[in-house]
């Protein structure tokens, strides 16, 4: 997405100008014209590439910015309650967001490295699933037969499981163990304890949904060309099946970014994501909360920024699923 | 269809089955001595020894399950001679942390989170379905972008938000809903302390489903309203509300029942975020109370339980779907 991507949107297209030709496109090309004339939509990508962006860069921006979030500025604390000097949590233009109570920690670089465990969290998390989803639903789909039922199966065996509960109960022996093997320590672990688990459970949908995809596109004519030409398996699956499933592949990048960010925030929330000394939205929020009656900025700062990104993936979700709506289009 | 559901009770109870082997295997398989976690800092070699003959873990893992599956069913006794005790049937087995049956620790917790659950689905129900009805039949109205607006909102508010905004605001710094200090009154008792009780917790629940439901709801009856049946009904010269309620909404809400069966079951397992945020004793707090102090029996049940609701509640919304959906045919 880019600037013109904006400008190019202010302005609606016609949908076949006069002077325009009627020619042929693909799927592809249509599903981006449906999406760059909702404007909605269009700004609510530009906000998410930039949120992502600034958290990709935070190091950068906090230099420019001369911020540290490590920094202790306890010279702008007061000793007996622990808050801020200044008014509204010391926002001023050294610490644009204010300051964090008790270590006056500056809140704007918190948020921006903060929100890097976050989106990593979010990423890999997201990048696991669909891989596990495309693996399980093409194998079910396409194989069919015994394959195709014992992944059923495991569905719904998976879907019963109690995956909050399970998430809860598993997450100290679980991190403990990966310490052991060495995989990973202290807080490496308990990020690699999240993407594994969010995954385990967030997978059986994805794969469900791309069951249904390969098991409608391998009855479809083109298929059945390349098998009757003699084509590999493996041909028809990374040649034929595999690049028509990326309109599923968009739906669930759409649900499960802001599903998984959500999830990294509540677990983080009840203690058992990162611990401090690393610090992710979750924790900034479970934080905030102690001091929310005396310092409300805090908490609405960092609620706002966390309800604010999952809005804009939520926007930016629906406005993709509507131009990969072939009924959409009027 | 007693075929079919003598199929499908078999194959829920495989599930359970299956389920519970899993969570069983998963617990004994933690770097952890469940004798050694029973008494905590007071820990002698000798107590460790006993309470783990008196609990059964010296038995082999088979026997172990053997004695916890059937202690669902006939009771289980610990220990023997005079420091004998039973935990009746249906026993969930026994938490040394808080020197209670399982059994009776759930059934303390059991009803919170049943009042949290039903309430919250009552509202999220009335609310979401009533406003998605609403924003479909004044399409394109300004009701309709509210309630746009509101299912942005509602999707896009994490739970734990919701409730400590709700919190924070109504109670503790307007003292508009006074918080509550009191233990749980049963509806029974004291319906208007039960009612404030669960106010804000039921809100909070509420808030987001309901954004979901009144989503589904806009979109399934404007696109049902679309159908020939519907048209042929208008043309019957049937009246708006006939049309609406016994065409169209019976069409466009059975999928609801899936949903909301769903739903329910995964809240009556414990909401753990609302029932923490709000301190409510239900099963949710209980559960994560007892993770955070390794109370495996505890921690066990819990799982067992909420995944024994999730395996019933499918059947259950299978069974009534076929009632409600005349395209359903049970073969």
């Amino acid at each position: 997405m880019s600037i013109e991507a904006v400008e190019s949107s202010s302005a609606p297209e016609p949908l076949l100008g006069a002077d325009e030709e009627l020619k042929g496109r693909s799927p592809r090309e249509l599903a981006w014209r449906r999406f760059r004339r909702n404007k909605v939509g269009v700004f609510a990508g530009v906000f998410t590439l930039g949120t992502l962006l600034s958290s990709l860069f935070a190091p950068l921006i906090c230099k420019i910015l001369g911020l540290d979030p490590n920094e202790l500025h306890l010279d702008q604390i007061k000793v007996s309650t622990g808050l801020p000097k200044a008014y509204l949590g010391g926002i001023s233009w050294e610490h644009p967001l204010g300051l964090l109570p008790g270590t006056g920690r500056d809140l704007l670089s918190q948020l921006l490295y903060g929100s890097r465990i976050s989106f990593l969290v979010m990423i890999l998390a997201t990048v696991a699933t669909l891989f596990v989803g495309l693996l399980t639903g093409i194998a079910g789909g396409y194989l069919k037969g015994r394959v195709d039922a014992t992944l059923g199966r495991v569905t719904d065996f998976l879907l019963a499981f109690p995956a909050f509960f399970m998430i809860v109960a598993l997450a100290e022996p679980m991190v403990d163990r990966i310490q052991r093997l060495g995989i990973a320590q202290g807080n490496g672990a308990r990020i690699l304890f999240l993407i594994i688990i969010l995954t385990f459970f967030g997978w059986t949908g994805f794969s469900r949904l791309i069951r249904s995809q390969v098991l409608s596109l391998s009855e479809r004519d083109f298929v059945t060309a390349a098998t009757a030409l003699g084509a590999s398996r493996s041909r028809i699956i990374f040649h034929e099946l595999i690049p028509n499933l990326w309109a599923p592949v968009i739906v669930v990048l759409s649900l499960s970014l802001p599903g998984y960010l959500t999830a990294e925030s509540v677990f983080s929330f009840l203690g058992i994501g990162v611990q401090p000394p690393g610090f992710t939205w979750g924790l900034l929020i479970s934080n905030s909360t102690q001091y929310v009656t005396n310092m409300p900025s805090f908490f609405l700062i960092t609620t706002v920024s966390l309800v604010l990104v999952v809005l804009a993936f939520n926007l930016l979700g629906d406005a993709v699923r509507d131009a990969l709506d072939p009924k959409a289009d009027k | 269809m007693i075929n079919y559901i003598s199929r499908r009770l078999l194959y829920a109870a495989v599930i359970l089955l299956l389920v519970s082997m899993a969570v069983y295997a998963i617990f004994q398989f933690l770097p952890f001595d469940p004798a050694a976690l029973t008494c905590g800092k007071n820990c002698r070699p000798n107590l460790i020894a006993a309470n783990r003959v008196r609990l059964g873990f010296d038995k082999p893992l088979w026997e172990q399950y053997w004695l916890f599956l059937s202690g669902i069913f006939v009771g289980r006794d610990y220990g023997v001679g005079s420091a004998a005790f039973t935990c009746p049937a249906p026993s969930l087995g026994y938490s040394f942390r808080q020197n209670a049956c399982v059994t009776d620790l759930i059934q303390q917790a059991l009803p919170v989170t049943l009042s949290l659950a039903i309430g919250a689905l009552i509202l999220w129900l009335i609310v979401g379905i009533g406003l998605g009805i609403l924003a479909a039949r004044f399409k394109d109205s300004p009701i309709d972008t509210g309630s746009t607006i509101f299912v942005l909102i509602g999707t896009s508010l994490p739970t734990f938000v919701t409730g400590l905004l709700l919190l924070i605001y109504l109670t503790l710094k307007n003292n508009i809903i006074p918080l509550n200090f009191d233990a749980y009154v049963s509806v029974f008792d004291n319906p208007s302390k039960f009612f404030m009780y669960f106010l804000l917790p039921w809100i909070t629940l509420a808030f987001a489903f309901s954004a979901i439901y009144t989503r589904y709801t806009r979109s399934a009856v404007i696109e049902t309203s679309g159908e020939d049946y519907i048209r042929t009904a208008w043309a019957k010269g049937l009246k708006s509300n006939v049309v609406l309620r016994k065409h169209t909404l019976r069409a466009a809400l059975a999928p609801l029942t899936t949903l909301a069966g769903l739903d329910f079951a995964g809240l009556l397992g414990g909401a753990i975020l609302t029932e923490t945020i709000f301190n409510l004793p239900g099963l949710g707090r209980m559960s994560l109370k007892a993770v955070n102090d390794f109370d495996l029996p505890v921690v066990l049940a819990t799982t067992l339980l909420a995944a024994t609701i999730v395996v019933v509640m499918n059947l259950i919304v299978d069974l009534l779907y076929a009632v409600l959906d005349p395209r359903v045919r049970v073969g």
